[in-house]
């Protein structure tokens, strides 16, 4: 073989070598594992932390609420649907309390009167008009009402 | 000069003619050729097959389905961030379209079309719609974001590098670009929920529960009696994205 093309050969191995090394390199561990895409991601969006525990941790301190609400109108709510997510209360119920929302906009937020709000679904109030100068928790107790 | 001539001649015009025809003919058979596998929607049949259903004759446009999402999922507060979020459809008389969505549905909403005006009025509830074959996944030149075997689209935020191409591509507007991690971010589906045997925070908080997600593959999922009792359709189904977001009652003019 003459040198000169010995001499590019040389070079074009190197090269290729080298691509190889670095694309091995380069590239993630679990890559290609699953498919197209790094396959370790799946585990670590898995392994997130949960924020909203549910009714059932609920349950075990406050049961004679959880037990009224399960009886009313609002049965189907969660708990932290309106008191936010609680997380933290769970595990430091002394230091982190949750929200107690009594405004009459919260309340609007569901049962002021919307033409888009099917009828049949819930039950709604003009809540400019009913009993304007109290809040709705004055009358109604959201977990019996 | 004569064989020029002859290349030319109408036996060799017939000839090559057959055997092109002969190779397309053949050619569309295999799988990466053939028109029907790619349009036909892939689905997983050995594991579970996730997909949601929302009922609009139950929704009551409270908001707290984005809401939930944003602390769920460390959402940006701000009123542009949404992976999950709903929006009030109002059809006047005259068949104008009045769309809102104040920030996501989560302050609440308030009809602004005098009553008499509306021919039809609802909210409708949105999110990704992890559609089996993803526009988004498509597009994604580094493989960054990917639909897992049980059908779930999802985004490593630790080899995305941020080109946005995905948010272009998404038919139904359900990525955005994180401020601070400065990456693509979109719903899961709450992966890390469903893994450990919840449901996503917005269809546990849903106080009328007109939303519900689990495994199509299994015909005695909740999901599964949702569509074999209601007349459910997809957002842009000609775009044949595989859309496993299944709405009753939706109106045609949702888009």
């Amino acid at each position: 073989m003459p040198l000169h093309l010995k001499r590019l050969l040389m070079t074009g191995v190197v090269i290729v070598s080298l691509f190889l090394l670095l694309k091995h390199a380069l590239t993630p561990f679990s890559f290609g594992q699953f498919g197209h895409y790094r396959g370790n991601s799946i585990a670590e969006i898995a392994a997130l932390p949960v924020h909203f525990v549910g009714n059932k941790s609920c349950e075990s301190c406050h049961d004679t609420i959880v037990t009224m609400k399960s009886e009313s109108y609002h049965s189907d709510l969660s708990c932290e649907g309106c008191h936010g997510a609680a997380y933290k209360h769970i595990e430091n119920p002394k230091t982190e309390k949750l929200i107690k929302p009594n405004t009459r906009e919260f309340c609007g937020k569901c049962h002021s009167i919307n033409p888009a709000r099917p009828a049949k679904a819930i039950v709604q109030q003009n809540i400019k008009d009913h009993h304007p100068e109290a809040n709705c928790v004055k009358c109604h107790n959201p977990h019996q009402p | 000069m004569t064989e020029k001539i002859s290349s030319l001649s109408r036996r060799n015009f017939l000839k090559n003619a057959g055997v092109t025809a002969g190779t397309l003919v053949v050619a569309s058979t295999l799988p990466s050729f053939n028109a029907v596998l790619f349009a036909a929607v892939k689905r997983n049949t050995k594991g579970p097959w996730y997909g949601i259903a929302i009922d609009i004759e139950k929704c009551i446009g409270c908001g707290t389905c984005a809401k939930t999402c944003k602390i769920e999922n460390n959402v940006p507060q701000e009123p542009f961030f949404f992976r999950s979020w709903v929006e009030q459809y109002t059809i006047r008389k005259d068949g104008t379209l009045n769309v809102v969505s104040p920030n996501g549905g989560i302050d609440g909403f308030t009809q602004t079309v005098p009553t008499d005006q509306i021919e039809k009025t609802f909210f409708v509830p949105k999110m990704c719609n992890h559609c089996a074959k993803s526009p988004c996944v498509q597009v994604c030149p580094v493989g960054a974001t990917y639909e897992t075997e049980d059908g779930i689209v999802l985004v490593d935020e630790k080899y995305c590098i941020g080109c946005k191409y995905c948010i272009q591509a998404c038919p139904y507007g359900c990525r955005y670009f994180h401020p601070e991690k400065k990456v693509v971010d979109k719903c899961t589906l709450c992966f890390h929920r469903i893994k450990k045997g919840m449901n996503p925070a917005c269809m546990d908080n849903c106080p009328t529960k007109a939303r519900i997600s689990g495994d199509l593959n299994d015909p005695e999922s909740a999901i599964s009696k949702f569509l074999r009792t209601k007349n459910v359709y997809v957002l842009k189904p000609h775009l044949n994205t595989g859309s496993k977001l299944y709405y009753n009652a939706l109106n045609q003019e949702v888009r």
